[in-house]
């Protein structure tokens, strides 16, 4: 029998999505997911001063700001030719805001967007809102080993907070950190508050390696038919992050499905939109020359994000993509950490292409990043420059590519007249949650549902956990325009 | 006594959940007290609808707001984080679906609020458009209380803004309405509570005495007052420099950045470059 199992909207992520997949004599056979949110963030760049896009993208996302911070100021860095002339502090102290941000959002995820579809909240605090209504049935977690994990979704709050406290000793405030500007950051060091984040960032990491990292273990014995549920198109890419004098934490790569190493170049990247509300006149473009304009009414498209691709192939990105990139690539660090997490399960590296392997290698990041962060703090020069000078040329191009907790993300822009004349952004759930492209290759996350047995279909258990562990951020991801012209006019896509 | 619970509904419109995040940042009483406890002796919130934070999806939490719709009419407080695109009908941003269409941000936040008791517009967005709403509003955003208006819908709105919000102006603003009713909310011209939004950033800047003897930063990261950088604090209504953010770390300011107007209607086109000054404003 066949039938299609709508969820609009999917809840506990950051943005507006719906999934929808069609069940026949249960097992999905096709599966559609939709961004439901247009904003139209590079409109409304076109024509500002270029250091605003800094302030302005941080905006695309409140629950990691920092990323577009991040990818915007290497971008301006780019353009305003200072790339080359960054000093260390400015580096370090960016990476410190990002890395920050990195925790508060593993975290918030692992306990406070995806654990309620395994932990039972109502079985520890009762039956209230906004635990009730839920999916019942699968909740196999019991007694004190279920109540142990709902008291660690609240200490996660605190912790989580903490972070975004620890945070703003650099970045000023949180959400929207004022720290992170093109050309560096706005203040020195101070050794007061080196070592106010270090106490902050040693608590951060007890909780990681003591809480964090073992709840996810049992959550994964608990459930671990899930580590052969939600594979994915296993073609994975990293644009690679936190480039620091003393090395790339997260490594540059595209890794193939049977685990080799391809090179990356950004000019490989392209964007169709046969399948997204906007018009076909130029799909499949890199981002420089591609053009298009919205269209509400067309009969092929649902969803408001397009479908990035590499070399044409759909990707997936985010902490599986960089655990795996890392690993492949020799990371010793990264390998005694995933090799100890698949060792509590005789598993190998294959295991991670799963629910419970996405979980798992976000989890294990959070634990590199946080002890990366350590050494990035004690690199701190007090007495050294956090910012050099720059200024708005009168024309020029730049890029900046980054990692954000979800995954890769890419800002371009091209400044004219010293303005702003196109801004364009590629999001990490742009890769992940994208319709199927113009060869009507589904997208990762589609990929992933596609061929999954659904126990109940009128609680779709599997569906919401395969969608949630790769952390969905629309509103990061349904704003890839950038205007040629006025109002609803000509479009360039990104 | 019993407990008198206020339902709660939360939307999330055009924004980036932001204000949603920065009210997970509540020190005191946390968010868990928010989600848990009475908040204040006797009242506790009950939070029915939040799309980040409930544990449910798909139809039966559009259930949640038919019922709450019908059954607590005149009931419950309805907040709106992110803005309202209203160009093409609504067509630019859906919640979900509801008796087999999108259901709009535009029709939710219509038919929501002009049923609820009160509606809180948390964050810029909501308030008066803030960035989807910056020129060319490519989605003809617009805040809450212009829908309302433009609609015939009389439910009062308490203007909350910021871009995020400061978690206490949240807190603090529901402590009103719980202790005293929301009658008790002293309110300026553009519906923001003067408990928050009364003072301007320029009056208690710790920068003030650099302002007064002319000595201004040139570059960021200089000591002085940021008013050649831009700050725009001297026509910014909050307490950001008194209340301080993440539980009292740093602001915008103390952190070398000027102030980026983020509470004021102007925000972001009026109050661009960001790091350009403009002209000074006398104090009102």
């Amino acid at each position: 029998m066949i039938t299609k199992v709508k969820i609009d909207p999917i809840t506990r992520i950051e943005g507006h999505l719906a999934i929808e997949a069609v069940i026949d004599d249960g097992v999905v056979k096709e599966a559609k997911s939709a961004g439901t949110l247009f904003r139209g963030f590079e409109i409304i760049l076109q024509g500002r001063d270029p250091r605003d896009a800094n302030r302005l993208t941080q905006r695309i996302c409140g629950v990691c700001p920092t990323a577009h911070a991040t990818a915007s100021a290497l971008c301006l860095d780019d353009a305003f030719g200072l790339t080359d002339k960054i000093p260390d502090n400015p580096k370090l102290i960016r990476a410190l805001v990002f890395g920050s941000n990195f925790l508060q959002s593993h975290i918030l995820h692992f306990y406070h967007l995806a654990a309620l579809d395994y932990v039972d909240a109502v079985g520890a605090v009762g039956d209230t809102a906004p635990f009730v209504p839920r999916y019942e049935g699968d909740y196999r977690i019991t007694g004190e080993a279920n109540a142990e994990l709902v008291n660690h979704y609240v200490m996660a709050l605190d912790i989580r907070r903490k972070c975004q406290e620890m945070l703003a000793i650099f970045g000023g405030k949180m959400p929207h950190n004022v720290g992170i500007v093109p050309g560096g950051v706005t203040e020195k060091p101070t050794e007061d508050k080196i070592t106010n984040f270090l106490w902050r960032l040693n608590e951060v990491r007890d909780f990681v390696d003591n809480t964090y990292i073992p709840d996810v273990l049992t959550v994964a014995k608990t459930y671990d038919d899930y580590f052969a549920i939600g594979v994915g198109c296993r073609r994975l890419l990293a644009y690679g992050g936190f480039d620091l004098p003393a090395g790339q934490l997260f490594k540059t790569g595209v890794i193939s499905p049977d685990l080799q190493l391809e090179p990356f170049a950004k000019e490989n990247i392209t964007e169709d939109v046969k399948h997204s509300w906007y018009a076909d006149a130029v799909s499949g473009k890199n981002p420089a020359q591609g053009q298009t304009e919205p269209q509400l009414k067309k009969k092929e498209a649902y969803s408001f994000l397009k479908s990035p691709r590499y070399e044409g192939q759909v990707c997936e990105v985010g902490p599986l993509a960089r655990m795996v990139s890392n690993y492949v690539q020799g990371d010793a660090i990264t390998k005694e950490l995933v090799d100890s997490v698949l060792g509590e399960f005789s598993a190998g590296v294959d295991a991670l292409y799963s629910v419970l392997g996405r979980h798992a290698a976000r989890a294990v990041e959070a634990k590199l990043v946080a002890n990366a962060m350590v050494d990035w703090l004690l690199a701190l020069k007090p007495d050294e420059p956090a910012i050099t000078e720059s200024e708005i040329p009168e024309k020029s191009e730049g890029a900046g590519l980054a990692e954000a907790p979800r995954g890769a993300v890419g800002h371009w822009i091209t400044i004219k007249d010293k303005k702003i004349e196109r801004y364009q952004v590629i999001t990490p759930t742009a890769w992940n949650a994208s319709p199927k492209d113009d060869k009507d290759q589904p997208g990762a996350v589609e990929q992933a549902i596609i061929g999954t047995k659904v126990k109940d279909k009128d609680n779709p258990f599997e569906l919401v956990r395969i969608v949630r562990a790769f952390d969905p951020c629309l509103a990061c991801s349904v704003h890839l325009l950038d205007a040629k012209g006025s109002e609803l006019g000509v479009f360039r896509v990104v | 006594m019993a407990t008198k619970k206020y339902p709660v509904i939360w939307l999330q419109g055009a924004g980036c959940t932001g204000c949603s995040v920065s009210v997970l940042n509540a020190v005191s009483p946390k968010i868990q007290n928010l989600l848990l406890d009475e908040m204040v002796p006797g009242h506790q919130l009950n939070l029915l609808f939040h799309a980040t934070i409930m544990a449910g999806q798909g139809e039966p939490v559009i259930e949640v707001l038919k019922d709450t719709e019908k059954s607590r009419k005149g009931g419950y407080i309805l907040v709106v984080e992110g803005a309202i695109p209203t160009a093409e009908s609504g067509a630019y941003g859906s919640i979900g679906e509801k008796d087999g269409k999108h259901y709009t941000i535009l029709k939710s936040v219509e038919e929501l609020g002009s049923n609820s008791l009160l509606t809180l517009a948390i964050g810029t967005c909501a308030t008066f458009g803030g960035i989807p709403a910056a020129k060319p509003n490519p989605t003809g955003c617009k805040g809450v209380k212009e829908v309302f208006t433009e609609n015939g819908i009389s439910t009062p709105v308490v203007n909350l803004p910021g871009c995020p919000l400061h978690p206490d102006w949240f807190v603090g603003t529901i402590s009103v309405i719980l202790f005293s009713g929301a009658q008790a909310l002293d309110l300026d011209n553009l519906a923001r509570p003067k408990l928050f939004y009364g003072q301007m950033i320029h009056e208690n800047c710790p920068r003030r005495a650099d302002f007064d003897k002319g000595k201004f930063a040139q570059e960021l990261g200089d000591t002085g007052c940021l008013y050649k950088l831009g700050c725009k604090g001297h026509y910014t209504n909050a307490d950001c420099p008194i209340r301080q953010w993440n539980n009292g770390i740093s602001w915008c300011v103390k952190a070398g950045s000027p102030c980026l107007a983020c509470v004021e209607p102007e925000f972001p086109d009026g109050t661009s470059p960001m790091y350009e000054k403009i002209a000074f404003q006398e104090l009102t």
